[in-house]
């Protein structure tokens, strides 16, 4: 699936300054070596079963599909990791391979929190210490993660910057990353920036899809018909896809925030409104004005609120196999309450827009047919934000 | 010999960095003059970028003046035509890879020879993706410009074989001593000059760093004084130019 070079069809790349080329191409060699060592792999299993909780359950759903009234619900469950979100799996990952390349210090981008805090959670488990970097505007619609971070000892950078979001978040740990090798290892969040950090995260990531399968042969005895995750850079939905590829029976479909909607400026849609550009290490799809530079995107979802989408994403949209949607900041609201009533799950605001989509899909297909949700992560993080877009008052 | 080669014919050559639409493009343009006319041997031009992720706080915060002034791409060519009578110095852009990316890699490079320019630095485009650029950019005898700096051990003498222009050789803040075998290193291969790019404020700092480089790029000072002076920068600029070039001789 990909070549030497990192790249998905034309997308991918390794567009960084030279300054961290000895850095990526060190993180590749060791990454190469690592995968396929037996002692790696059995000390990233024993970490993800007995620390992180795998393997996530998957649930079904039966209120909600009775409610929709159409095909079968089941809800991949990766909420219920340890730190609240699919989040961990990756960096439980990259931190033991930052371990074992004898490095101190993991610095890490976050939006919505979930990655600095698996991060801040893997350096705390691992002795390493821990800068995470996360947009001014972040730390105050996430406020919670960030104490939470700070409680696991890491140091949290409010960064001040262009849109003070994501982005730029991953500017300055790209920044940071860049003026001190040595000692430290960038562990990126998302199936983005350059080589190999895409191919790196899907397959700590692909997990996901790895359980599903096997769950849905024993529930189901056959494969699901769609399986629907959200998608920012895309590391949740990469994982939820990832060995579904070549079955082309199920249909794979991401959902990205549409913010006020894709009519809009205040959007992040990146397949449904970006261009094909060169970012943040990697060539892709991004939100971006006709002079190429890049938007300042909005989502009413911190994790989600970024202008690009992972190049594996870009090259599965252009041949097709997967589908991209948008879906709205109501939208994603509404479903955050539905779930919460429904089945008694508070779903992460990323994580709902994926349930938002799948409640507009399930009744257009029959009774027989089965849809996968992934639940990327859990909402108890966004309940003030909620609250304030409702129009309640209330702070953590 | 080309004219960017030339520009190192009378010894140790200077480049002045300035950001264009910092704080607009007539003052950009007037601080080119300046440079020229105060003895800058190449003037390197700042194309703005929304997210410059490789700068520091100072170029940063140009980019956003520049950007917030509706800069865009023709106007920078249109300036760089018009200065181009009056101005016999070697014009250089650098830009991050997406600008040019949008604006179509072979548009640019011919809008690049059709303005005079010589020379392109892409900030985010290292060695292992050149091609897609310097290729479109040879065509219309533009150099694709490639950079070194003391955390490319392994890759200089492969980077410096195949430079075209010059070579520069950047130094992260503080690694400013790491640069002396940087240079040494890139130039025992290098077929074209080596330039020192770092962060020069006073001539103290350019006589210090005097070694075996061809030349040297102030790469923040030009955008401080426009920081600072604004509208009236160009004199700054021209006086700062001079005293390097003094320290240079």
């Amino acid at each position: 699936m990909t070549n030497p070079n990192g790249r998905f069809g034309i997308h991918g790349g390794q567009y960084v300054p030279e300054g961290l080329m000895n850095a990526v191409n060190e993180l590749e060699r060791a990454y190469d070596f690592y995968k396929q060592d037996a002692a790696f792999n059995a000390e990233l299993s024993a970490l993800l079963n007995d620390y992180a909780g795998r393997p996530s359950r998957l649930y079904y759903a039966a209120k909600m599909t009775q409610d929709l009234g159409g095909a079968k619900i089941y809800l991949k469950r990766e909420d219920l990791n340890h730190t609240g979100a699919h989040k961990i799996n990756n960096v439980l990952g990259q931190a033991l391979l930052a371990k074992r390349m004898g490095k101190t210090r993991l610095i890490a981008e976050t939006g919505a929190g979930q990655h600095g805090v698996a991060t801040a959670t893997a350096a705390a488990l691992m002795g390493m210490e821990c800068v995470v970097f996360m947009g001014e505007e972040d730390t105050k619609r996430q406020a919670l993660n960030v104490y939470r971070m700070r409680l696991l000892g890491a140091e949290v950078v409010a960064v001040k910057s262009g849109t003070a979001t994501l982005k730029d978040a991953v500017s300055a740990a790209m920044r940071e990353w860049a003026s001190r090798l040595s000692d430290t290892h960038y562990c990126l969040g998302s199936v983005m920036g350059p080589h190999p950090f895409p191919t790196i995260v899907r397959d700590f990531q692909a997990v996901i899809s790895k359980e599903i399968k096997q769950q849905m042969l024993q529930k189901e005895g056959r494969l699901p018909d769609a399986v629907v995750a959200c998608v920012g850079g895309g590391s949740n939905a990469i994982g939820s896809f990832y060995h579904f590829i070549k079955d082309k029976g199920v249909r794979l479909i991401g959902c990205e925030a549409a913010g006020r909607g894709v009519d809009t400026f205040e959007t992040a849609a990146t397949i449904a409104t970006g261009k094909l550009g060169i970012f943040h290490g990697m060539k892709s799809y991004f939100c971006q004005d006709d002079q190429g530079q890049i938007a300042p995107v909005y989502s009413i979802s911190a994790g989600l609120d970024y202008p690009g989408v992972g190049p594996e994403h870009a090259w599965l949209h252009d041949t097709g196999r997967a589908e991209y949607v948008p879906v709205t900041d109501g939208e994603a609201v509404d479903a955050f309450e539905y779930l919460a009533r429904t089945e008694g799950i508070i779903p992460a605001i990323e994580s709902a827009h994926a349930v938002a989509y799948a409640k507009k899909l399930a009744p257009q297909l029959g009774k027989d047919k089965i849809i996968v949700i992934t639940v990327s992560g859990r909402g108890d993080k966004d309940c003030a934000a909620i609250a304030r877009y409702r129009g309640e008052e209330i702070y953590e | 010999m080309n004219n960017l080669a030339a520009a190192f014919a009378g010894g140790k050559a200077f480049i002045a960095f300035i950001i264009c639409g910092d704080p607009d493009l007539e003052t950009s343009a007037a601080c080119v003059r300046a440079a020229a006319e105060n003895g800058a041997d190449i003037i390197e031009l700042g194309v703005p970028f929304s997210d410059p992720t490789s700068e520091g706080p100072e170029v940063q915060s140009a980019n956003v003046r520049a950007l917030r002034g509706g800069v865009t791409v023709d106007q920078i060519f249109a300036m760089l035509k018009n200065l181009r009578a009056e101005v016999a110095a070697p014009f250089v852009l650098r830009a991050y890879a997406n600008v040019v990316f949008s604006y179509g890699i072979e548009r640019f490079a011919a809008a690049c020879a059709e303005a005079g320019v010589l020379g392109l630095v892409l900030t985010d485009v290292p060695f292992e993706e050149k091609e897609e650029f310097a290729a479109p950019c040879r065509a219309c005898g533009v150099s694709l410009i490639s950079v070194v700096t003391p955390a490319s051990r392994g890759r200089i003498g492969r980077i410096a074989r195949e430079a075209e222009g010059f070579l520069y050789a950047a130094a992260g803040r503080g690694e400013e001593g790491g640069l002396s075998s940087v240079i040494e290193e890139a130039k025992k291969v290098c077929p074209v000059p080596c330039v020192v790019w770092a962060d020069i404020a006073a001539p103290a700092g350019a006589k210090a760093l005097c070694g075996a480089e061809d030349g040297i790029a102030a790469d923040t000072q030009p955008v401080r004084i426009a920081a600072k002076y604004g509208k009236q920068a160009p004199a700054h600029i021209g006086a700062f130019v001079k005293e390097i070039k003094a320290a240079l001789r």
